[in-house]
């Protein structure tokens, strides 16, 4: 199998211990991953006022390349991509006369946009088409002991429309871990916005959030919470330093990309986990468990 | 908070306008505050988000441009996936927040970020925090 991917900005730089295990369980897996040549930047919010058309035209011209690169459909990372892209094409199907506009507006590219790509989470990926039961067979490491909290944030699950599961009460990433071999941690938390980009100039909301989501999951057992948003990941993990500061008795957690435990499971190397990009080390729990 | 109502402010073009750009129908609101309920940012907001469509409905645009609430709100569709009469309240709070940002009236203001808070801060927090809070 072979799969046209789009990366974003954040995974290019803060992010790469997302996208560098990613990549190694895609080819553990056997997926060929191509990247979109010449993407940009997708906006990373979906616009939500009505006559704001010109905040679709970044997601829509990648949709573009999509198509330029003989294919009908992308994978993403990270879910503000996933989530951007996938309202600005369901916006512009339902609205052919903002797409005409849409398409008008970059007359200078070589085609127009139809409405014809499709969209897909890498999660969706490995559950609807390689299967889970597929990937627990490739397993090397299992996941044995582990308890793992999987935090889905807003942008995966709403709205409704595009989400990649049940909009309340998601169970993807539970089911991935646990293929693995992981103890799946429920929390009540898993889809409370960690604030994200609040992060900006809002520093005590952040601590706030990251203090309640995860000591929630800590009062449920968990060892680790994984991830899939690279503004997630930087709130619940970097900033746990400011969480600290506000709430001293806070004990820190390591936070994952759920990625970089999937490819600690297929028997990645570890220089594709890149922790150097994580700030709590998730090392003394993983060698502890006997995983690194 | 003493707070008068009025058919002026009633008939105000704002109601109109948040109308447009949100795309929904204020009047649909029972105010059964499901949407305060679950938002998890109401501890440090002003308005609440079932009060900031009252506020709408009766054109109190003062009381809304001034409010903290509509910063505070982080577009996080939890309101939105649980209002039983199907509004988009982020959407209602998105049109605020471009009735201020229109006249260039930006919240962030990325001059006085550190340039450690910058280099630090990932692309992806940048990117979204200038497209809420800045024209
Ligand atoms: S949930 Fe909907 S109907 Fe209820 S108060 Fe909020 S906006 Fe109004
Ligand atoms: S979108 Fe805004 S108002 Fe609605 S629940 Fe989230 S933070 Fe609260």
């Amino acid at each position: 199998m072979k799969i046209c991917y789009y990366p974003g900005c954040t995974l290019k730089n803060n992010a790469k211990n997302f996208e560098e295990s990613a990549l190694c369980s895609l080819n553990s897996i056997g997926v060929e991953v191509e990247e979109l040549p010449r993407w940009n930047c997708c906006g990373t919010v979906f616009s939500l006022a009505t006559d704001d058309l010109i905040h679709h035209v970044a997601p829509i011209r990648n949709l573009i390349r999509v198509k330029e690169s003989n294919t009908d459909r992308v994978m993403t990372l990270c879910a503000m991509c996933y989530n951007t892209l996938k309202r600005a094409n369901e916006r512009v199907k339902a609205d052919s006369e903002s797409l005409d506009k849409i398409n008008q507006f970059m007359y200078r590219e070589e085609i127009d946009y139809e409405g014809d790509v499709k969209i897909l989470h890498f999660l969706e990926l490995l559950r609807d088409e390689i299967k889970f039961e597929n990937i627990s067979k490739k397993v090397t490491k299992l996941l044995k002991n582990l308890k793992v909290a999987n935090y889905y944030g807003c942008l995966l699950v709403r709205p409704k429309e595009i989400g990649l599961d049940d909009v309340e009460n998601p169970t993807i990433l539970e089911n991935l871990m646990t293929a693995l071999g992981a103890d799946s941690i429920d929390f009540p938390y898993k889809t409370e916005c960690c604030g994200a980009y609040q992060t900006v100039n809002n520093l005590e909301i952040i601590a706030e959030r990251t203090y309640h989501i995860l000591t929630s999951a800590q009062s449920q057992g968990a060892e680790i919470v994984t991830v899939s948003c690279p503004l997630c990941a930087f709130n619940l993990d970097h900033r746990q330093k400011e969480t600290v500061q506000k709430y001293p008795e806070f004990k820190n957690i390591p936070i994952l990309y759920f990625t970089q435990l999937l490819a600690i499971a297929l028997g990645c190397p570890e220089e594709s986990l890149r922790f150097d990009l994580n700030y709590i080390d998730p090392k003394p729990i993983l060698k502890e468990k006997g995983l690194i | 908070m003493r707070i008068n109502i009025s058919q002026r402010k009633i008939k105000d073009p704002f109601v109109a306008k948040v109308q447009e750009l949100s795309g929904q129908n204020l009047l649909a609101c029972y105010q059964c505050g499901k949407c305060s309920a679950g938002c998890p940012a109401v501890s440090q907001m002003d308005i609440l988000p079932n009060q900031i469509i009252r506020y709408a409905q009766l054109g109190l645009k003062d009381e809304l441009l001034q409010s903290k609430s509509i910063w505070i709100c982080a577009s996080c569709m939890t309101c939105n996936a649980r209002c039983p009469k199907g509004i988009n309240i982020a959407e209602v709070i998105e049109a605020i927040r471009q009735i201020l940002l229109r006249k260039r009236e930006d919240y962030l203001k990325i001059e006085e970020l550190s340039d450690e808070e910058k280099t630090k801060l990932p692309p992806i927090a940048m990117v979204s925090s200038m497209r809420k809070f800045t024209s």
